[in-house]
């Protein structure tokens, strides 16, 4: 990999040992994936995955502490992953004690270590950090330095910015060096796609599901994804934008996408169209039968199929503004024509603290606080990572919390009627 | 035996037991509880994957097509390797995904003394001949010995 005089100097320890380890990282990295040169890191601000202080992550504090000391922080301020825990999130006695006195007890020490390195704000915690309320929304042709990624999808594919899908703790190092290096998705190569899906359903496809029969078909591979110009229109809004992250999210948890183009919507399936598409590219057809397949060979691994849910999370990908507007009507006509007051399961929407303090200017806050809904910041990730979670009948629309956890899928529609009506 | 090529991800020699994943490893979902709960085997605890799922899988030669999973696996595998819950080696059949590269990568430049040689791009053939307990050898041209 070609290194100009300064990478080299750094890489040698011109700015010390700290520095040419942080450098020394990311050419190793670089090199493995056929790099060329290292390009700057242009956006902004950054984007860490790690958000939790977990007892047993002491070396990743120990290695962030290296950084510090070594004065080799952060050139970007940076936002970061939800929070693990709230107190709001309905736990039971030993769940407390486990999140608490075992888990996370590292918490607070790790989040002054984050401020030290380049934490943007208190508030800076979300998953989807490229919300107009949070302010981290790279440009497009931006390089990034992310790992998250579901939010490495989104600045890909929505805002046409330019990151690998790295791994935690290779994030920072890129925004302590500055540059990154240069492969895969960074490279226009690397963004052409090599999958033609054709989406061939009588009504718009749930976003999550969508996601998910895509990922899990191309895997790391890039998508050009026809036949939604009926649902999505041409042109960007809040209402596709959260599509799309919901979507995203999906496709690179159920496969490992890193960048989706959607024909005459995303920034360069508009520009370049079908000069995007890869020779050779291999053609999945999707219509209402293949998704309702797909969302039939979900895994159930509660232990009692048809246990009561004792939970329910919205919100993962974090919600946005709009969806929490929309899903406040949702729950409220659902309650309405049921004649039931409040949730009859324990349902948390979760979202990005500045939205949620924004939402909680509107009017609507009262309203969905009536539902019984619980608002909160949490990562329901985090939260059910662990033995006791793990046992816990957990529901949710989100296809990503479902392939981590033991939280079993359901469709928006059924989520809403379970929460306002009931029933397994 | 058989020998396979591959290429050289991070350097070193060793002789261990294989244990093999024919799927991913999810290496968060894999690591996880024997992180936290100090189990210093590192017992695999993904539920998702029957070939691992039960198996120690420190000190072994752990056998596998990529990692999958979320992005901080790379972060789980330096985690594992600095706690010395880490396997003998890591033999990839296909090319070596960012995550599992990462977390080798922050190993070797960042904890002192830990050897574990990984080997990517050992091909379909390698992952369908080795099974659960063979002794594998790696040496440092990326060439390992399967019997």
């Amino acid at each position: 990999m070609f290194l100009t005089d300064e990478q080299q100097a750094i890489l040698n320890g011109s700015k010390g040992e700290t520095m040419a380890k942080v450098m020394k990282t990311l050419v190793m990295y670089g090199e493995t994936f056929g790099a060329d040169k290292m390009v700057p890191v242009t956006s902004e601000y950054n984007h860490l995955v790690t958000s939790f202080g977990l007892k047993m992550m002491g070396p990743v504090f120990d290695l962030m502490q290296q950084l510090i000391d070594g004065d080799a922080l952060s050139q970007q301020k940076f936002s970061v992953d939800p929070r693990p825990v709230d107190k709001n999130v309905p736990a039971n006695f030993l769940q407390n004690f486990i999140f608490n006195k075992i888990m996370y007890t590292r918490q607070e020490s790790y989040e002054q270590q984050l401020k030290e390195l380049g934490l943007m704000n208190e508030d800076a915690f979300t998953c989807a950090c490229y919300l107009d309320q949070v302010g981290n929304t790279p440009k497009k042709g931006e390089i990034l330095s992310w790992a998250e990624s579901s939010a490495v999808v989104y600045a890909n594919s929505v805002l046409g910015a330019r990151c690998n899908r790295n791994s935690g703790i290779m994030d920072i190092m890129g925004s302590i060096a500055g540059f990154v290096p240069h492969f895969g998705l960074l490279t226009d190569e690397g963004r052409k796609a090599t999958w033609i899906v054709k989406v061939d359903c009588k009504k718009k496809p749930e976003a999550q599901l969508l996601g998910s029969a895509i990922g899990m078909k191309v895997m790391e591979d890039v998508p050009f994804v026809t036949g939604m110009e009926k649902w999505l229109g041409t042109e960007l809004n809040d209402e596709n934008r959260a599509y799309l992250k919901d979507f995203g999210a999906a496709t690179a948890s159920n496969g490992a996408v890193g960048l989706y183009h959607i024909e005459n919507l995303t920034p360069e399936a508009k520009e370049l169209g079908a000069s995007l598409v890869a020779p050779g590219a291999k053609v999945y057809i999707i219509d209402d039968a293949e998704l309702e397949r797909v969302k039939n060979n979900y895994p159930v691994v509660w232990k009692d199929k048809n246990a009561q849910p004792r939970l329910c999370f919205i919100g993962c990908p974090h919600l946005s503004l709009q969806q929490l507007i929309d899903w406040t009507e949702k729950v409220e006509e659902g309650l309405k024509a049921s004649g039931n007051k409040q949730v009859l399961i324990p349902t948390v929407f979760t979202t990005a603290p500045a939205v949620k303090k924004e939402f909680e200017q509107t009017e609507y806050a009262a309203r969905l606080k009536a539902t019984g809904v619980i608002l909160s910041y949490i990562c329901p990730l985090m939260y059910m990572n662990n033995p006791l979670a793990g046992k816990m009948p957990v529901i949710t629309c989100s296809n990503k919390l479902r392939t981590y956890t033991t939280a079993r899928f359901y469709s928006e529609d059924d989520i809403l009627v379970k929460i306002t009506k009931g029933g397994k | 035996m058989r020998e396979f090529k591959g290429r050289v991800v991070a350097p070193g020699t060793v002789s261990a037991p294989a244990l093999v994943s024919h799927g991913g490893l999810n290496t968060l979902a894999s690591f996880q509880k024997a992180l936290q709960f100090g189990d210093k085997k590192a017992t695999c605890g993904d539920q998702n994957n029957p070939d691992l799922y039960g198996k120690v899988m420190k000190d072994k030669a752990l056998c596998l097509p990529q990692t999958i999973g979320s992005t901080t696996g790379g972060l789980v595998l330096y985690c594992a390797c600095a706690m010395d819950r880490r396997p003998a080696c890591m033999l990839f059949s296909k090319p070596i995904d960012s995550l599992a590269a990462a977390g080798s990568i922050l190993a070797s430049v960042w904890l002192d003394g830990v050897n574990m040689p990984v080997i990517d791009s050992l091909g379909e053939e390698f992952l369908e001949f080795v099974q659960d307990g063979m002794m594998i050898s790696v040496g440092t041209d990326g060439r390992i010995i399967v019997e």
